[in-house]
């Protein structure tokens, strides 16, 4: 139920809408901002939250509707535009040069010409006075992407914005980095600013939103203050329907260890990719093994080693049911009953132009070669064989698609999604590695996907899932582990494994993080 | 205001279908254009350049001799391209591949026998393919660009044949001329039909684009070549060597331009010259965009633009214009079939800049 505002609203959206080719990703948006509340923008991925705070800083340009500004219509063509009505704006994934200091990062955001000490000058000060320990003579390739944040507040702070807007700005912090920057967003309302504020967490709307806008599919679904809803009322409007729980009842005693990583080292492969450094990990039958962290701490890099696209200099640093595999490519390891879920599905998982039975080829012509290859040496694709098992995929993981083999790229995210661990579980793999299985897919499909993750498991296979995601940690995980800066920490038992334990593991427990904040403060 | 280019939420099938024709109307329509503006009568000057040549059996033969080597090195390029290496060089792999196939009959002249032949071909396409091995080593190892190395080793091909041809390999008895001895007759290359020229190199032809269209289309190795030349990554993940796949289509693609050259070579000059190719594996590049990278496809883009070499000469002859007119509607064909295939994709639109603010102010 709306509540009613007493003055002027800052900012007001009418009728808001952005077609992209047959695509509504934002249908007649209302939105209503006043002035010193902290807004939540509400939706699962692709419900249109980005398309539309990007049309309010002037990424892109609306195909209908209004934008007023304390009452008056406003076009906001621009970023510039936008910074120069009052919008500033911290996006989801940061723009910054490594190799420059925090002052001259900030400098080169800044419209016009100001000298560099100054700018130095004011962002210590506005670091310290908004609680956002910030040392400007750093050099953003050494920062954490905590503090990486901080630079992109300050700068937009510096604009001295009335409307801030952040993108999903919790999905890169460790709990206690968030709970930081819910300090500083209380200080910027206390000072009559407002805050949109986009996610899909319901948990930390409920904590420090004022009032929330709910979207689905590009369309308001509602309008609430969070702290009067439950979390699943929220959901409901979020998800459009009861999402299923999942069941992770009767977990029987883990069996002998199938995968065992000792001692793995792997140096990085490009300037800024993340080295492992003395990984530890032994996961036994019929456990799921949860990898938790901060994105960009070596996840992509421990699962290239897993899989084998990428091999270690040390056989034994990966052993595969008591097999050293350190030197076995991605094949070989599949022949030993090993599955793979990639993180990015486009162009990594699946090749987006090729059908879907392509693209259950690609992962399982090796495995299944005598029943989806025939004339030997020649290697003729039985075709009808793999169109066999690509439906029979599609109907157990309940696969939505048009028509009967369409390119991989036509699915939407979930179902694609559904379709790659679905092909993977169709073999019953004795060992599956995923990483962020359920990124970017909806409830309902993640939901789907982590019980069957649950129920390989059951079954008696090793599974290990690398993800961001804290709530499917807990949900599925019997152990959980901690990634961070390419460092291992021991798995724990789920059961009395915390969010704070996990927080701090996070963080690091070898961290500089910490000291050099401590340095900034005594200046 | 500008121009952007706006992907389209889906392809037209039809259009896909289609493109090869749109562009090759629009070339004849670009063709009536240029020869107005030259003076001539327009359509007796298409007449005689597309027509004509289609009228006699002597000229028949002369189109499938000079489509062989389009086709061979097209549809090896088409194998490159598909997994996204960018052989530009298959003119170099021509000629270093007549010069390997070469040296048997020129070399070694006085061991005639009936293995001499076959021996010459297998020469060939191993010179073409160790010759394009180069591009591919140093794309693998030290990740060059191999459009650049690929095409100026075209360069090397050709200035080393000049040298070879005027220098240790120049007929003695040949009065100083820049030429090689003929060829015995077990080095020349067998006619195929009796009624004229055309020689085995089309056979081969034919036969290698029906082999690589069956490769591409139902083994797993065409399977791999599709994959990897989409998402390198993907095909890693398939567990497929993006390095082997470098190796793997340019040496395929270089042993069918080398076996191109031998075949023009031993078929239809009998001798090496300084200038044993009119630009086939360039124009071949162009066969093969023709064909949509389809085998099939290629044949019959390889016959129309043996038309245009065909009609650049019938011109000359009987309309008085430079044969530099088929380089022309070579390129004109390239141009308009690589439009079509991008309009199939994107589609223009002007995006007015400006405008926002222009309206802000008046608010």
């Amino acid at each position: 139920m709306p509540e009613t505002i007493a003055q002027l609203p800052l900012l007001e959206t009418r009728g808001l809408t952005k077609i992209f080719g047959s695509l509504k990703a934002c249908d007649g948006i209302d939105l209503l901002v006043a002035p010193g509340e902290i807004h939540a923008l509400l939706g699962e991925n692709g419900a249109g939250k980005s398309t539309l705070v990007k049309m309010l800083f002037g990424v892109l340009s609306p195909s209908a509707g209004v934008v007023r500004w304390k009452g008056k219509p406003v076009e906001i063509g621009s970023p510039g535009q936008a910074r120069a009505t009052g919008i500033g704006m911290v996006f989801q994934h940061f723009s910054l040069f490594e190799a420059l200091t925090v002052a001259e990062n900030i400098a080169l955001a800044l419209d016009g010409n100001v000298e560099i000490g100054r700018i130095a000058e004011e962002a210590r000060r506005l670091s310290l006075q908004y609680g956002l320990p910030l040392d400007p003579s750093a050099h953003v390739a050494d920062l954490s992407v905590g503090e990486r944040q901080r630079i992109e507040i300050v700068r937009t702070l510096l604009q001295n914005p009335e409307l801030i807007i952040l993108d999903e700005p919790t999905s890169v912090l460790t709990p206690q980095e968030a709970d930081k920057l819910f300090e500083t967003l209380e200080k910027l309302r206390g000072e009559g600013r407002s805050v949109l504020y986009i996610s899909h967490r319901l948990e930390e709307v409920q904590r420090i939103c004022d009032r929330a806008t709910v979207l689905r599919h590009g369309k308001v679904t509602g309008a609430c203050n969070p702290r009067l809803e439950t979390p699943s009322s929220l959901a409901r409007m979020m998800v459009g329907s009861e999402v299923a729980a999942v069941s992770c009842t009767g977990n029987q005693p883990p069996g002998g260890i199938l995968v065992e990583v000792r001692a793995l080292d792997a140096p990085g492969r490009t300037p800024f990719a993340v080295a492992l450094k003395q990984m530890n990990l032994s996961v036994r039958a019929g456990e799921v093994i949860a990898i938790a962290g901060v994105a960009g701490n070596g996840q992509s890099e421990f699962f290239d080693v897993l899989s084998g696209e990428v091999t270690v200099a040390n056989a034994d640093a990966v052993q595969i049911a008591g097999l050293p595999v350190g030197h076995r490519g991605i094949t070989e390891r599949r022949m030993l009953g090993c599955g793979f879920v990639p993180e990015e599905r486009h162009g990594h998982a699946a090749v987006t132009d090729l059908p879907l039975t392509a693209n259950l080829l690609l992962s399982r012509h090796a495995s299944d070669r005598k029943s989806f290859l025939s004339g030997g040496p020649l290697g003729l694709i039985n075709r009808a064989a793999v169109a066999k098992a690509a439906r029979r995929i599609s109907a157990a993981m309940d696969v939505r698609k048009s028509g009967d083999d369409p390119a991989a790229g036509s699915l939407s995210g979930g179902n694609l999604q559904k379709f790659i661990v679905g092909r993977e579980l169709d073999r019953q793999p004795k060992v599956l590695v995923v990483n962020q299985p359920t990124w970017g897919v909806d409830a309902g499909a993640a939901s789907r996907i982590r019980q069957a993750l649950v129920d390989l498991a059951k079954s008696g296979s090793a599974v290990i899932v690398i993800s961001q995601d804290l709530d499917e940690v807990f949900e599925i995980a019997s152990r959980i582990a901690v990634i961070n800066e390419g460092r291992l920490s021991e798995a724990e038992p789920a059961t009395t494994m915390t969010r704070e334990r996990i927080g701090l593991l996070m963080g690091g427990f070898h961290d500089g993080t910490v000291r050099r904040e401590e340095a900034v403060l005594a200046h | 205001m500008r121009i952007e280019l706006q992907k389209r939420p889906g392809q037209s099938a039809l259009f896909s279908i289609l493109s090869p024709f749109i562009a090759l109307g629009l070339t004849l329509v670009a063709g009536v254009i240029l020869f107005a503006a030259l003076g001539k009568n327009p359509f007796d000057a298409l007449y005689s350049f597309f027509i004509e040549p289609l009228t006699e059996v002597w000229s028949l033969h002369e189109l499938a001799v000079k489509a062989a080597p389009l086709i061979l090195i097209a549809v090896g390029l088409s194998i490159c391209y598909r997994s996204n290496n960018w052989n530009i060089g298959a003119e170099g792999q021509f000629i270093i591949g007549a010069m390997a196939g070469s040296i048997l009959p020129v070399v070694f002249h006085d061991w005639q026998s009936p293995l001499v032949l076959p021996l010459m071909l297998v020469f060939g396409m191993v010179g073409g393919a160790l010759y394009a091995a180069i591009p591919a080593f140093l794309k693998a190892r030290l990740n060059t660009n191999e459009i650049l190395t690929s095409l100026m080793l075209v360069y090397v091909a050709q200035l080393f044949l000049d040298w070879v041809v005027r220098g240790p390999w120049r007929n003695p008895e040949g009065f100083n001329f820049p030429e090689t001895r003929s060829f015995h007759e077990y080095a020349v290359l067998p006619e195929m039909i009796a009624s004229g020229k055309t020689h085995w190199g089309f056979g081969f032809a034919l036969l290698a684009a029906l082999l690589l269209w069956f490769v591409m289309r139902r083994t797993l190795k065409g399977f791999e070549i599709a994959v990897l030349g989409q998402s390198a990554r993907a095909g890693r993940f398939a567990g497929f060597s993006d390095k082997g796949m470098v190796f793997f289509a340019f040496m395929v693609s270089g042993a069918l331009a080398g076996l191109a050259g031998i075949s023009e070579v031993s078929g239809a000059i009998e001798q090496l010259r300084p200038v044993i190719s009119p630009g086939y594996g360039f124009t071949a590049i162009i066969v093969a965009f023709l064909g949509r990278l389809n085998p099939l496809g290629i044949v019959a883009a390889g016959l129309i633009l043996a038309l245009t070499y065909l009609g650049g000469e019938a011109a000359q002859i009987s309309i008085g214009i430079t044969d530099k007119v088929s380089r022309l509607f070579q390129g004109l064909l390239l141009f308009f079939v690589l439009g079509c295939d991008t309009l199939i994709h994107y589609r223009i639109t002007l995006v007015q800049t400006g405008l926002a603010t222009r309206q802000g102010g008046t608010a």
